[in-house]
């Protein structure tokens, strides 16, 4: 397996209550896949992205990537977060080349690769921006492209589009899954919504609260081109409505 | 235009009711007119003192030595609170002393300084320097401890290291809460600069308002005066615009 969580486990301090955020979380994740992690807040879905990421470590239970167990971030391996992470001082094109500094490659070749996945989310034209003169969803494929430019074999997306309008969001939707299979990257993608997650996912991480574990996970066998609005799409989704409500049904409660 | 003229128009106004107090003072007061001049002759020994030159002489040994004292601070300051604001633990041991310090008046140390250093320019710059460092040490340690932890996690992930990590993302992160730091400096060390050339200076503007005293000319001292506020107003405007440009290229500001 490419990605091996196995028995991942965590809780925190919460008023001087333990929350199990993680328990006995094991997932596997294929080179190439596109998987969506998908629950309401308090799943552990984030905290199980931080982990894969290197940002968090566990109590106990494993994480490994190619075989090699994850400790720390690393740049083959990037983070989009909800609140973009831009450097605001920066222009795009120097947001963009942020990853590229550390390589040893010159001027011009910076700048040519930057360019490149500017051109690439759709923001050519706005390289001398600044990212408080861009709108939020500008904002995020500035992000995507800095992502994109280190070239990275996994990326992890925090609930990216979570800030964004609804049509700023699908559009972002129809570029990523176009991305994602030009770019043949492995990504993983939180999420606590249920159509973005059946338009985007190869397969679905369905989770649960308290304990944060999985609840299931759905296999998603829509194709490379998918439409909100066909039959199979709402088919899917409708499934995954089901698994929801199915927690519901172990608390019946009647309401007069 | 018009709008643009307004902040001068109330500048005008206010000079203008400065020296109209003035006049009146001067006018009902009992004093003699050596000990209590009026804005009339404060104005012509100002001309006296350009003419002569000496005004010129005093306003650049007392700029060199602000700058001196000012600049150094800063610079020190700076560095040493982008790195105690980046280790915690240590500042956890430096600050209870730095808050010792801090509150003692620049000019306690002043007999201390002239006995260690004697009368000349040693004194004002170190008085300057200490007037300016504890200001710009705290706002920096404060700016740095306070920078959104998620210009961390993103240069962690981009494999950013230092000393990159503290000047290409920590200190522009930090730089406006630091350049607030700077800016309260300015003011504080202007107002040191005097009290030190008082004491521990045989020159510049601060010993200018001392020699006038001695020579019993009320006129030269208050001109001295009114040009040390002049040029407090105009560094502070110029660090104003500095500031403004450097916050510029850190976007935003349209």
């Amino acid at each position: 397996m490419y990605i091996e969580v196995k028995g991942a486990s965590k809780k925190y301090k919460q008023g001087g209550k333990d929350v199990v955020v993680l328990d006995s979380v094991s997932l596997d994740i294929e080179k190439g896949e596109f998987v969506c992690l998908l629950g309401p807040s308090g799943c552990g879905k984030s905290t199980l992205l931080n982990v894969l990421a290197g940002f968090e470590r566990l109590e106990s239970g494993s994480v490994a990537i190619e075989g090699a167990a994850v400790t720390a971030p690393s740049p083959k391996r990037i983070t989009i977060f909800q609140n973009y992470g831009l450097l605001p001082w920066r222009s795009v094109l120097k947001n963009v080349q942020l990853g590229l500094e550390p390589q040893k490659l010159d001027r011009a070749e910076k700048i040519r690769i930057a360019q490149k996945y500017i051109d690439l989310v759709g923001l050519t034209g706005l390289e001398k921006q600044h990212p408080r003169q861009l709108s939020g969803g500008q904002q995020q494929r500035v992000s995507i492209a800095r992502g994109l430019a280190v070239d990275p074999e996994v990326i992890f997306m925090d609930e990216p589009f979570g800030a964004l309008d609804a049509i700023t969001r699908m559009k972002l939707q129809d570029d990523i899954l176009k991305i994602s299979r030009e770019e043949k990257k492995t990504i993983v993608f939180v999420t606590h919504d249920i159509e973005e997650a059946v338009f985007l996912a190869d397969r679905i991480v369905v989770m649960m609260a308290n304990p944060g574990r999985i609840k299931s996970i759905v296999k998603v066998p829509l194709g490379d081109h998918r439409d909100r609005t066909s039959e199979d799409f709402l088919y899917v989704r409708d499934k995954i409505f089901e698994l929801f409500n199915l927690k519901a049904d172990s608390y019946i409660e009647y309401y007069i | 235009m018009i709008k643009r003229l307004r902040p001068v128009k109330n500048c005008v106004i206010s000079v203008a009711l400065v020296i109209l107090v003035w006049q009146v003072l001067f006018q009902v007061s009992r004093y003699d007119a050596a000990l209590f001049p009026s804005p009339k002759m404060a104005f012509f020994a100002l001309v006296e003192m350009v003419r002569s030159g000496e005004l010129l002489q005093h306003i650049k040994t007392s700029m060199i030595r602000f700058a001196a004292g000012y600049l150094s601070a800063v610079l020190i300051a700076v560095v040493l609170g982008l790195i105690l604001g980046r280790l915690p633990k240590l500042f956890q041991y430096i600050n209870p002393a730095v808050q010792l310090l801090r509150p003692i008046s620049p000019t306690a140390w002043m007999p201390f300084i002239v006995l260690l250093f004697g009368i000349g320019d040693v004194p004002a710059i170190a008085i300057i320097f200490i007037a300016a460092f504890f200001p710009v040490l705290l706002s920096t340690v404060a700016a740095v401890s306070n920078i959104d932890p998620i210009y961390l996690k993103v240069s962690k992930n981009y494999g950013i290291t230092q000393p990159a990590l503290t000047w290409k993302v920590i200190f522009p992160a930090a730089f406006p809460q630091i350049a607030n730091g700077i800016h309260l400096a300015l003011g504080t060390a202007w107002i040191f600069l005097v009290a030190g050339e008082m004491v521990g200076a045989q020159s510049g503007l601060g010993y200018a308002i001392i020699d006038a005293r001695n020579n019993i000319r009320a006129d030269i001292l208050l001109a001295t005066i009114l040009v040390i506020g002049v040029i407090g107003i105009l560094l502070d405007g110029l660090l104003r615009l500095i500031e403004k440009q450097v916050l510029k290229s850190w976007g935003g500001e349209d």
